[in-house]
């Protein structure tokens, strides 16, 4: 969103479609380190990817592949609910 | 023009009635006195099998609204109802619902906020919500409240205003006393508002959106100020139906009632069925040669503060009686009418009357005119003259 909207340019309700929308990458949000996924363990049975509150597991077909840190929070919900110990909290990666 | 024979209802009853005629797909709601009349009426008819309605009992009014936006941003038709508690409770999400422009008919049966805990009206909880972008009709009797509810959904559903409509009776006063009132032919109810189209619906899946984004500094203001033009919108909305609803009916329902305001010196102005019992005091004064008149709002939101000023200000005398209290501050309707009347001639008389219940007797009404009356009408204590 380069160009800010006039009031009258809204409509009803400020609706956003997915071409509007801008993509923040509210990553940068985590505090406490982040999730990382071994898939050397890792059974696929998607409990982290129902969970995930952030849909932040990718998927290909029904294996998971990896993880968006652009959108990961960070909030352990994943590790909590993984039966394999395939997700564990590590600090962040220094980039 | 239609004839019907009047039937004897409550307010209540009569508005469950236009509910049911309505026919709205899904009503969450949440029992409270007194508005439980309304959709216990309203549930029997459902149940009946009168009206095809999902009738969602919820746990509170919070979740009331809740459910109602969720399903009025769906795309169906939706209504509530509530009384005081009722509406503090839900007074958070009705904030949201106008933001989200959800078209909502809500009855309200007007009573007062706790605390003292009182089951009577006054028109508190409707002025707690006052400044969330909904918009507020007042009836006077039962017929009016039935009416108001009829026009309701066109109101709300038309495209400029998608917004909240509370159609507000007095408590007791109107919901619960029985009076004659004309219901209209279900066909033509249903003729009337049509049906309800969003070309936004949360379910349209081939078309999706973000409803009720996240707005920081940059966007609010302009979110609020494009709700601000809605339900100036509603303004123009309420005058065509109004329009529509009296070449129907023969019955005339517009954002103001004028009562001998033509050439008066002394108006009233006020809410609710108080109306009625001034409009009787109107009459026994203009018999005795004074020229009085009563000004009655059925749009407290949006306020037709234009016409307010054209039709008030040639008064010498305006009283404005508000069912509720601003403490510390001026009463909600009276610091209306003197911001439509700034810079006017017309001397401003305030009044506060009626809260939890409190009758307003004719003899008050004439002391008002009279300026004899103090600024708490009908209250026990010494009270110097407004």
């Amino acid at each position: 969103m380069s160009e800010l909207m006039r009031w009258d340019e809204l409509g009803p309700g400020g609706v956003v479609t997915p071409t509007e929308s801008p993509r923040p990458k509210t990553g940068d949000w985590r505090t406490n380190g982040r999730p990382e996924l071994r898939l050397d363990r890792c059974v696929s049975c998607l409990l982290c990817w129902l969970y995930c509150p952030d849909s932040a597991f990718k998927l290909e077909g029904t294996t998971l592949v990896g993880i968006d840190y652009d959108v990961c929070k960070g909030c352990e919900l994943c590790v909590e609910v993984c039966p394999a110990a395939a997700l564990e909290m590590a600090p962040e990666a220094d980039t | 023009m239609i004839a019907a024979e009047p039937q004897l209802l409550t307010g209540g009853e009569a508005v469950a009635h236009a509910l049911c005629q309505i026919e709205p797909d899904v009503v969450p709601v949440y029992p409270i006195t007194p508005q439980t009349p309304i959709i216990q009426t309203f549930a029997t008819l459902v149940a009946d099998g009168a009206a095809h309605t999902e009738i969602v009992n919820v746990e509170s009014e919070h979740s009331a609204m809740s459910a109602a936006i969720g399903a009025a941003l769906a795309g169906a038709r939706t209504a509530t109802a509530t009384s005081s508690q009722g509406l503090a409770l839900m007074a958070e999400v009705v904030y949201i619902a106008a933001s989200m422009r959800a078209p909502i008919v809500m009855a309200v049966g007007n009573r007062a906020l706790s605390g003292p805990i009182n089951i009577h009206c006054d028109h508190s909880d409707s002025m707690l919500v006052r400044d969330s972008g909904v918009v507020q009709l007042f009836a006077e009797n039962a017929q009016e409240a039935y009416d108001l509810m009829v026009m309701a959904p066109r109101i709300a559903e038309h495209p400029d205003v998608l917004l909240p409509v509370l159609v507000c009776q007095d408590g007791f006063t109107i919901t619960h006393a029985a009076e004659p009132v004309e219901l209209l032919a279900d066909e033509l109810v249903r003729d009337f508002v049509g049906p309800y189209r969003r070309a936004d619906a949360l379910l349209d899946v081939s078309h999706p959106g973000t409803h009720g984004p996240f707005a920081m500094p940059d966007y609010y203001f302009e979110f609020r100020r494009a709700q601000a033009d809605a339900i100036t919108a509603a303004g123009r909305v309420i005058d065509e139906v109004a329009d529509e609803f009296e070449s129907l009916t023969g019955r005339r329902n517009g954002a103001l009632e004028q009562y001998q305001v033509g050439g008066a010196d002394e108006v009233i102005v006020a809410l609710g069925s108080s109306a009625g019992t001034i409009k009787d005091v109107v009459d026994e004064l203009r018999a005795a040669q004074r020229h009085v008149g009563l000004l009655k709002i059925r749009a407290f939101r949006p306020l037709p503060l234009r016409e307010l000023r054209c039709l008030l200000s040639d008064a010498a005398d305006v009283f404005v009686l508000d069912r509720a209290d601003s403490p510390g501050g001026a009463p909600p309707l009276a610091a209306d009418v003197a911001f439509a009347l700034a810079g006017e001639a017309s001397c401003l008389h305030s009044h506060v009357y009626g809260l939890g219940g409190r009758d307003l007797h004719p003899e008050a009404v004439r002391d008002v005119f009279l300026q004899r009356a103090p600024h708490y009408v009908g209250v026990r204590g010494d009270e110097c003259p407004a």
